[in-house]
């Protein structure tokens, strides 16, 4: 039953993963006044993209094509780590979170070499900028996932979040909400959006991950997109599982209500964007390094009490 | 205080030729060079070349040969309301300007590229108009040195120019910008008229700035012809100048908003931006102001009866653009981007004599409507905007203030032409239609300056024998003003380099002409 239900809880995600980029996007639409792209553009984009050709540079070499793919396929699994939804996830074991980091870190990884490879100024530059960022970002998620599965005393993700329920965040609020804060600066900025990177300008000079990707074509792009959408999907379940820890029991009750969740969290991000500005580049390492600050926080205060 | 042999000239005032001093090149040099030490700005400097020459060899005023080239400085002196212009014969090279006077460097090398003449000693002798050329770029070699090339294909729908940076990591050390993928030959194609074509040349120099451009020329003819526009043109063509400044400083505000992903304001001022081009529209029919001026006045009046709704919809449209400025102004997050970003200091300002908004936000005051006012601008008096940073949010602060003079100035016009004060016609006589175009006053050289939204629109015009356009020099503020932009990014964030483009706007057609 159990691996039913995370099945389940998987093809859900894989289908519903895009759906929150539209959410974000008609969410900030809506503040600025416009209609906004069709709730699920994203998924007419994925469509097209898998429907055209590629075009490779002559400077390239296999890494560039192995890029997307590995990519790809590293969030995959990874996103089998993650209990997105009320069950367990399809793979739960002691320390798989780690795993899911360092998963989600060779699939930069994959991204990142794919762009050195193409030896432009542009996707150089993206490159420095993406591991710089992800390397502070990646000691926020760790410290995080550490701090919870110290409080819960479980150590794998299915069990450290069905540890967080209501009764958790009466006793430890102060403590869970600092995590929960610096979870949302290492979403935000894991899935390059304001303050940390605009996902809707076209100035290569200010991008961090879509100058990576600018010689990606056809279905390598594609991927790419889908990729980044699963992603914020996987840092999203973490968030939401935390936030929200209301739960009936009834497995398509919990997955629904999960589902809405994530929704209401994209709606969160449309908001952000729509109400702040983006942070100058410089500035950006710090606010990272106030993401890894609140886990650490967090670990002083409940050892202290 | 002005050298004694140069010929002092107001704005839109002719000159005949032979009043125009014609020093040799040692006195020329020295004189200009005591002109901008005693505090003026190179508004002009050009090269007439010999086949452009407006007096014939032949007829016994043979004063240069065939060989060479003149060289005309006009120099303005924004607290005395005067120009000055003095000339050099010059034949294959001269002692270049630049090294003492850095804001001659862009003129130089311009005279360089279109009449072959050399300045020697020039910093950096390159054409301006990059595609004419394989000189090689600045270069900055060392440890972790690498350069990026961008453009002069952009990602954004825009005009095209190429941008080399010299970075180490994300510092930039050095910016070059290769423009000229514009260049239309305007400027020779103006010669031998005026004719049917040479209005709309004027409009489309810089599609951003046709009601300023044809300013400038209307403003230019006229004194040749010896007549005055009726009050009423002036008055509406104060208010097109204005409404043109509204939309884009109201549009670039937007832009800014954008460059820092701010989106309320980006997307609000966006479409109040069509608003003001709306407003022109429903005077003349075009949302740019196309074929709105004329020599001798202007083809379309404001109604009595829709002056009041025209009020109405202004007054709506600035109160919008005030909420959607203060939305920017009180966000730290937007305020954090814009401060000590791309600062220009004052002296570098004077130095390359940068112009218009970018000038007055480092802190010069320097305003053609206020220090050398023409047409409507000699009653309508304008308090001239400065900010002190020459940071991005100068020149963004700048550019609001302005917004609220320009509304202010508007509304003072509106009334002016509710109360009757500038009762009468719209078109002089002699330009009405049916009439036998008038002639030139021949061997005239008139300098007219407008400030457009971008700063100093500057129009010299020279008559030949005939009263033929001889050579019509336009400068657009962006060809002043390129040469910030490169000093602005100096030791800036590359990733900066969009908002700091952004803050000064440029006309790419505007300088490759």
């Amino acid at each position: 039953m159990t691996g039913a239900a995370g099945m389940t809880q998987l093809v859900f995600a894989l289908f519903c993963a895009p759906f929150l980029l539209g959410v974000a996007n008609r969410a900030k639409a809506l503040f600025a006044g416009r209609a906004g792209p069709p709730l699920c553009q994203a998924y007419f984009d994925i469509w097209r993209l898998f429907h055209k050709s590629v075009v490779y540079s002559t400077t390239t070499t296999w890494l560039f094509r192995a890029g997307p793919v590995v990519s790809l396929a590293a969030t995959f699994v990874a996103l089998c780590l993650a209990p997105c939804g009320g069950a367990k996830a399809v793979f739960s074991f002691d320390g798989d979170f780690i795993v899911m980091v360092y998963l989600l870190g060779l699939s930069r990884a994959f991204i990142v070499l794919a762009a050195l490879d193409t030896g432009s100024s542009f996707e150089g530059m993206g490159a420095s900028r993406e591991l710089q960022f992800s390397l502070l970002a990646e000691v926020g998620l760790l410290l995080c996932l550490f701090a919870l599965a110290w409080k819960t005393g479980m150590l794998d993700a299915s069990s450290i979040c069905g540890q967080l329920t209501v009764e958790a965040w009466r006793q430890e609020a102060g403590v869970l909400s600092l995590l929960a804060a610096a979870l949302l600066l290492v979403l935000l900025a894991e899935s390059s959006r304001i303050p940390f990177d605009d996902p809707n300008t076209h100035l290569e000079l200010t991008m961090i991950h879509e100058v990576m990707v600018l010689d990606h074509s056809g279905p390598e792009l594609g991927m790419i997109l889908y990729g980044a959408s699963l992603k914020m999907w996987i840092l999203g379940t973490f968030l939401v599982r935390l936030v929200f820890p209301l739960r009936t029991g009834n497995f398509a009750a919990d997955l629904a209500l999960f589902g809405g969740a994530m929704v209401l969290l994209a709606v969160g991000i449309g908001i952000i964007e729509s109400t702040m500005a983006r942070l100058r580049l410089l500035n950006v390492p710090k606010l990272l390094l106030g993401a890894a600050a609140l886990p650490c926080l967090a670990f002083l205060l409940s050892a202290g009490g | 205080m002005m050298a004694n042999e140069l010929q002092k000239i107001g704005n839109a005032e002719p000159v005949a030729l032979l009043k125009i001093p014609v020093l040799a090149i040692s006195e020329w040099r020295e004189a200009v060079l005591q002109e901008v030490r005693a505090g003026a700005r190179i508004c002009a400097l050009f090269a007439l070349p010999p086949r452009d020459s407006p007096v014939d060899p032949a007829d016994g005023l043979a004063r240069f040969g065939a060989l060479k080239s003149r060289l005309y400085a006009v120099l303005g002196h924004d607290r005395e309301a005067a120009l000055a212009v003095c000339a050099t014969d010059v034949e294959k090279a001269y002692p270049s300007l630049s090294q003492v006077i850095p804001q001659a460097h862009w003129f130089e090398r311009e005279i360089a590229e279109t009449c072959g003449v050399i300045p020697q000693g020039h910093p950096r002798l390159k054409p301006i108009r990059a595609p004419l050329s394989d000189a090689p770029f600045f270069e900055v070699a060392g440890d972790s040195i690498h350069e990026v090339a961008v453009g002069p294909v952009h990602a954004g729908v825009i005009e095209p120019g190429h941008f080399r940076f010299q970075c180490h990591g994300e510092q930039v050390f050095h910016l070059e910008i290769a423009l000229g993928y514009q260049h239309r030959g305007v400027e020779r194609a103006l010669i031998g008229g005026p004719g049917l074509r040479t209005l709309h040349y004027m409009e489309t120099l810089s599609g951003d700035t046709s009601i300023g451009h044809a300013l400038a020329y209307v403003q230019a003819m006229e004194p040749l012809v010896g007549i005055e526009p009726p009050r009423r043109a002036a008055a509406i063509r104060g208010i097109a100048l204005e409404l043109e400044r509204l939309a884009n400083h109201v549009g670039d505000l937007g832009a800014l908003a954008a460059d820092v992903g701010y989106l309320p304001t980006a997307s609000f001022c966006g479409g109040l931006r069509g608003d003001f081009l709306n407003l022109t529209a429903r005077i003349c029919g075009s949302r740019l102001g196309r074929k709105l001026l004329r020599p001798g006045g202007v083809c379309f009046d404001l109604p009595e009866n829709a002056a009041v709704e025209f009020t109405r919809s202004l007054e709506g449209a600035l109160r919008h653009v005030n909420e959607a400025a203060e939305l920017l102004w009180s966000r730290s997050s937007v305020l954090g981007r814009f401060e000590h970003v791309g600062v220009v200091s004052a002296e570098t300002c004077t130095d390359l004599g940068l112009v218009g908004p970018v000038a007055r936000a480092c802190g010069v005051k320097n305003d053609v409507r206020a220090d050398f006012p023409s047409g409507i601008y000699r009653h309508a008096k304008v308090a001239v905007a400065t900010h002190a940073g020459g940071d991005v949010f100068s020149r963004a602060r700048v550019r609001w203030l302005e917004i609220q003079e320009s509304g202010r100035l508007i509304r003072s016009l509106l009334s002016e032409l509710a109360e009757g004060l500038a009762e009468g016609p719209i078109l002089h006589e002699a330009f009405r239609a049916g009439r036998a175009a008038p002639v030139l006053a021949p061997d005239r050289l008139v300098v007219s300056l407008v400030e457009g939204w971008r700063g100093e629109i500057c129009h010299v015009l020279i008559t030949d024998r005939n009263g033929r356009i001889a050579r019509y020099k336009v400068i657009d503020p962006s060809f002043h003003n390129w040469s910030g932009l490169e000093m602005a990014l100096r030791n800036q964030q590359i990733s900066d380099f969009p908002l700091c483009n952004k803050s000064f706007n440029l006309s790419y057609c505007g300088h490759d002409l």
